[in-house]
């Protein structure tokens, strides 16, 4: 995961990474493993300035997969911090970059929901359910989304 | 190329407070 450049470039331009060792950091980690019911290694927490939880990654994940899901948590916290177009190019960026990873599917659902938080114009929320009829159909998302089509 | 991680979390929540940059957290039990 951590050796690819792709996710070393993302990482480095949109947080500040900070790790807890389990072994060498261990009175860290029983107090952070604690706060944030961290329980098995790695898990990776996305968290805002407040240090607020928005995304977390646990179990490890090809680079690829990786990649997507901190893509996505990314885009979360954009959502979560109602910077709507932000979000949506976000979510959107992590359905055309990587198509074919188990985040995709959740990243359409979230880029349709984003525009309609922005206007309150439930066409998004339609395309979106439209889309799911050709892609993802198999997924938890697409029967979230089977509502708006 | 590695990733510079912080190992002071104190530090790098009060950083990320004045950055108003998002922080990742890894708990890790990889080799050092």
């Amino acid at each position: 995961m951590w050796p690819d450049d792709r996710v070393v470039r993302f990482v480095e331009e949109n947080f500040l990474p900070a790790r807890v060792h389990v072994k060498e950091d261990a009175e860290l980690f029983q107090r952070y493993g604690e706060r944030y019911k961290a329980a098995w290694t790695p898990t990776i927490l996305l968290l805002d300035a407040d240090g607020v939880e928005h995304h977390r990654i646990e179990g490890f994940l090809p680079a690829d997969d990786f990649l997507a899901q901190l893509m996505l948590g990314r885009a979360r916290l954009a959502f979560d911090q109602q910077q709507w177009a932000d979000a949506e190019r976000r979510f959107k960026e992590v359905v055309e970059r990587f198509p074919d990873s188990d985040a995709a599917a959740e990243a359409l659902y979230w880029a349709g929901v984003a525009p309609y938080k922005a206007t309150g114009d439930p066409a998004s929320l339609k395309a979106t359910g439209q889309a799911f009829k050709r892609r993802y159909r198999d997924t938890p998302w697409a029967k979230k989304a089977s509502v708006w089509a | 190329m590695p990733i510079n991680f912080r190992h002071d979390v104190d530090q790098a929540l009060k950083d990320a407070k004045t950055q108003h940059k998002p922080l990742l957290l890894d708990f890790s039990a990889a080799p050092m």
